[in-house]
């Protein structure tokens, strides 16, 4: 041992390089052992046995990403970085994919999909999501958004006998492998005008050379791939689509849990790269985003389609907290970014599980007129799903109101008063087709005949954990509120380390500078 | 001076109890007797708790009272932050006053989901009384948002034949509106870093916001746009003759009583508050909406053929008086224009259960479905022709002493905006008279009618506590003024050069 080279004695991972990565670790066995599971288990029982196990494997790894934050640092040769930036990421992506895995349970049932494989996907889809959140290398960014992607291609196209879900995954699978060359391509511009893959050391780069016109088209094309996961406009055009036809337990997971590592590194990329010029594409990323989405969402009837567009609409808002410029603005704006991704992934994740529910076998009632009078017939169904669909207008009391509220006072911080009049007056506008809902289901009296059945159990505690968390971050923002700023202190840490020392508060954790 | 040991909790008592109601009725099983008498319960007990404001208030004081002030999330600076002054006072006592009358015109109204009702209509008063009594710009805006969702609601759901246009009309409406009253409150909060009205009157006033000059005109219309439409101003008034058509009665008592309040109120607190050379700058335009708002309201109120609609627009023109009288920037007109904000809630909120009781009765609320009514319906007759003089300002009942202040205080900011005003008046005597002559008096028109019914036992209670709160206000309405005068006063100081009178001293 003695012997080996100094730079390869440092390449050996130690045992907290892999606490490190403590969660995707036991994510992969979980997955592992789904994936054995499936043949032997008799296939009528196979959904719940399996789903369980998905299930006490997101739990576990909870359990992971907690003890893991107790030992924040490097690994891997400076690759990943476990900071709460990251660690926030990484109980996101988690626990959606533990909501959604519950409210899927009844849903296989119904659809007579084979579970095994579907939950294994799930598992290792987070496991990309979860690389993503806290690598800090470009090519293993790569890697996690291609095991993310990989395993979300297949889950669009679980419901086999339907054309529209091969057409559905055919299309995502298409365009999602064009948007991520165009990230790799990024990638390799970035590494010709900088040397270097690693976050950090192009932070550093980026801070002591002018920028050539190569970081630009770097960033640009990056924004291209990540835009794309983001379903950001204009490279939005797949979104409605893809969540048509793919199953509904799988858009509520792919419109929350691929798109918060997306935005997870689209906040790496934007502040801790601190690459000049980004500020314009990101504002009319958003602008766009923001009007086209609930534009488009008007006229739908289809469900799915409507909370598609709805979902550009809300990467736009988000998108918004992007566009700031100076140190004490990227702060604020991180840490609404960080909350906006939570509180949309808490409503959304909600609103698909009640679509879910609703859909019945062959998914056959998805349109607006399906809904109509469901508020008489099935009223927990339809006040919990009211209440998701209030907190994507952005009405108080729920996450979706603060979150917006946050994000629009950063901008007007940051002295971005176009935009936020963009915004506010897009998101009155955006009322209007989430109330068609609420009206179709209270308003008006149901003439079609739509079964309802009984809730199940997986379902209601996983409405019930959405509707938890969607008023939690409405009424008592504080401690999330916190944690938020505390990683972007600990993003932004990483960008100036010469500065670092005075911007971190007494109480942030201190990361070892390599 | 009496000691108050309920001082800094009653405000969050009276806020949340109905909401606590609420919730509790939510758990109760849906037997419908239970529900009505359970939300009457909670509506009575929230009423009582709220007099003990106006038993604790000192009069004599002009600032915030019954404050709580504590930290909710420190960053963004957002606090609970409640208070009242003379101004707010009233305005929740008129909102726990009307609210069980609510229930008693629902008793026998409602029968299909009786439970949603109630809970409706309970967190519909928490988030009214709420927005009366925050004093952050943040939780008042919470309130305000969350005012529309329930009355959207009571409207589309428990609404008559176009209902659900008349509900997201309503929300549309008003959410459009109110966002960039949002936007106004993000740049405040941007520039001061408070979310607190009186931190933010204040640094505005010593001058000490950055950018303020500059920003300042498209603050001041980002408030006003959403009051106006709340109100409803000239021309933003399309939306109450539909939502008013269609509610609930219940619905249309809380709309009219207490919701349009909430923009004069808005105007009177923030407008004037926190914009006073604004306000002034801008008086000229807005007292001129509030004119045509006055008479173009009358003048359509005359030709409706439906009584809901005419009372609808009669309050188009009522709350013309009100703004009419805030922009006045004198003693007596804000005065008035607070007597008047009260008076109204009270009378106009019987006119309409008085129409529900008839639209229970025969299905309709076409005037020329009616006639002669005066015969089979003595009572409610003569309990109709009570309210109407209340509404149209007959001396002696509250309709009077309101306008009367209003239309001083117009006099002395120009005398052609009293002049004008004061045919209001005449107006409203036109249409309100010449409804209860064509519905009440002659022979009966329609057969069916000798058979309608008078009041029963459970109207005569909803309506008649609005009778003696009208007679009671217009015998003495320094008991009122009384609280409110020394806060008008306060609300006056950035107004020095007006020479102020009161009327009365």
């Amino acid at each position: 041992m003695t012997n080996l080279p100094a730079i390869l004695v440092q390449a050996i991972p130690q045992a907290e390089d892999y606490v490190r990565i403590l969660p995707e670790l036991v994510l992969s066995v979980f997955g592992i052992v789904v994936m054995v599971l499936d043949p032997l288990v008799d296939e009528e029982k196979s959904q719940k046995t399996l789903g369980l196990i998905a299930f006490l494997g997101t739990l576990a790894a909870l359990a992971s990403t907690w003890y893991m934050a107790q030992s924040p640092g490097l690994a891997f040769s400076n690759t990943i970085r476990i900071d709460s930036f990251s660690v926030f990421f990484n109980l996101l992506v988690i626990a959606i994919a533990g909501v959604v895995i519950l409210s899927s349970f009844e849903y296989m049932a119904v659809q007579r999909i084979r579970a095994g494989e579907y939950y294994a996907l799930i598992l290792f889809g987070v496991v990309g999501m979860s690389l993503m959140s806290s690598a800090i290398e470009l090519v293993l960014i790569f890697i996690g958004l291609e095991i993310s992607s990989i395993s979300t291609y297949i889950l669009a196209g679980f419901r086999r006998n339907e054309a529209s879900s091969s057409e559905s995954s055919l299309k995502y699978f298409l365009l999602g492998s064009f948007a991520t060359a165009f990230f790799l391509y990024g990638v390799a511009l970035m590494f010709g005008a900088t040397g270097s893959t690693n976050i950090d050391i192009i932070s550093q780069k980026l801070q002591s050379t002018p920028a050539a016109v190569l970081v630009f088209l770097a960033m640009a094309l990056m924004f291209v791939g990540l835009g794309f996961k983001v379903a950001a406009a204009p490279f939005h055009v797949w979104t409605p689509d893809v969540y048509e036809g793919a199953p509904a337990p799988v858009v509520g997971f792919m419109s929350t849990a691929p798109k918060a590592a997306a935005f997870a590194v689209l906040l790496r990329v934007v502040f801790a790269i601190n690459a000049p010029g980004r500020f314009w594409f990101l504002w009319v990323a958003a602008a766009l985003s923001m009007t086209l989405g609930n534009v488009g969402a008007l006229v739908q009837t289809n469900v799915k389609r409507l909370l598609a567009y709805s979902s550009i609409a809300h990467a736009g808002y988000l998108l918004v907290a992007f566009a700031m410029t100076t140190p004490e603005n990227s702060a604020t704006g991180i840490s609404a970014a960080m909350f906006y991704t939570a509180a949309y992934a808490a409503m959304n994740v909600g609103a698909f599980a009640v679509v879910s529910h609703f859909a019945n076998a062959g998914e056959r009632y998805v349109t607006l007129e399906d809904y109509e009078g469901l508020g008489r017939s099935s009223p927990i169904l339809a006040a919990s799903l009211t209440i998701f669909l209030l907190s994507l207008i952005g009405i108080p009391m729920t996450g979706g109101f603060f979150a917006k509220f946050y994000v629009f006072s950063a901008a007007l911080r940051a002295n971005l008063i176009w935009l936020t009049l963009i915004g506010v007056v897009n998101s009155a506008i955006g009322a209007y087709y989430y109330l068609r809902i609420i009206v179709a289901m209270y308003m008006r009296e149901g003439r079609k005949e739509v079964p309802v059945t009984p809730i199940p159990f997986g379902l209601g505690l996983a409405l019930a954990l959405s509707l938890l968390a969607t008023l939690y971050l409405g009424l008592w923002p504080n401690r999330v509120l916190q944690m938020t700023r505390h990683s972007a202190q600990d993003l932004l840490a990483q960008q100036s380390p010469a500065s670092s020392n005075v911007a971190q508060t007494p109480g942030s954790t201190a990361i070892p500078q390599q | 001076m009496n000691i108050d040991h309920f001082g800094p909790y009653i405000l969050t008592l009276v806020t949340f109890a109905p909401l606590a109601g609420a919730l509790l009725l939510v758990l109760l099983p849906r037997r419908d007797r239970d529900i009505r008498v359970f939300s009457l319960v909670i509506s009575l007990l929230t009423f009582v708790l709220s007099l003990h404001l106006p038993v604790h208030f000192h009069r004599s004081l002009s600032g915030f009272q019954f404050e709580v002030d504590r930290p909710w999330i420190s960053s963004p600076n957002i606090h609970y932050h409640m208070a009242i002054d003379g101004i707010s006072l009233w305005l929740v006592v008129l909102t726990t006053f009307l609210t069980p009358l609510c229930v008693l015109i629902s008793w026998k109204s409602i029968h299909d989901r009786v439970k949603e009702f109630f809970i409706l209509l309970l967190i519909m008063e928490t988030a009214l009384i709420g927005v009366f009594t925050s004093l952050d710009l943040f939780l008042f805006y919470f309130f305000w948002e969350a005012t529309l969702i329930p009355m959207a609601l009571l409207i589309g759901v428990f609404g008559h034949e176009r209902k659900v246009y008349a509900a997201v009309k309503f929300f549309m409406y008003t959410m459009i509106a109110s966002v960039f009253m949002l936007a106004a409150i993000l740049w405040l909060y941007a520039q001061t870093g408070s979310f607190d009205f009186v931190t933010i009157r204040d640094q505005i006033a010593r001058g000490a916001v950055s950018n303020f000059p500059a920003a300042a005109q498209w603050l001041f219309l980002g408030f006003f746009l959403a009051f106006a439409v709340k109100v409803p101003l000239f021309p933003f008034h399309t939306w109450l003759p539909d939502a008013h058509v269609e509610a609930p009665t219940a619905g249309s008592v809380l709309l009219a009583g207490v919701l349009l309040k909430m923009g004069t109120y808005g105007l009177l607190r923030f407008n004037l508050g926190l914009f006073p050379e604004q306000a002034r700058h801008n008086a000229p335009w807005i007292m001129t909406l509030a004119l045509i708002g006055i008479i173009y309201g009358a003048l359509v109120a005359m030709v409706q053929p439906n009584m809901k609609k005419l009372i609808a627009y009669s309050s188009v023109s009522h709350l013309g008086f009100v703004v009419l009288g805030i922009f006045s920037f004198t003693q007596s007109g804000l005065n008035g224009a607070m007597f008047v904000m009260l008076a109204h809630g009270v009378s106009t909120g019987a006119l309409f259960m008085l129409a529900g009781i008839l639209h229970e009765r025969r299905h309709t609320y076409e005037i020329s479905e009616f006639g002669g009514l005066a015969t089979p319906m003595p009572i409610y007759a003569a309990t109709y022709l009570f309210i109407v003089l209340a509404s149209v300002g007959l001396p002696l009942l509250n309709g009077f002493v309101g306008e009367f202040l209003v239309l001083n205080g117009a006099f002395q900011a120009k005398p052609i905006y009293g002049i004008l005003g004061a045919t209001g008046i005449i107006w409203s005597a036109c249409y309100l008279l010449w409804m209860f002559q064509r519905v009440f008096y002659g022979k009966v028109t329609h057969p069916i009618n000798n058979s309608t019914r008078d009041m029963l036992g459970v109207e005569k209670a909803a309506v008649w506590p609005c009778a003696v709160a009208a007679l009671g206000m217009g015998v003495a309405p320094i008991l009122w003024l009384a609280a409110i005068d020394p806060a008008v006063q306060s609300a006056l100081t950035p107004f020095t050069q007006v020479v102020s009178k009161v009327v009365g001293q």
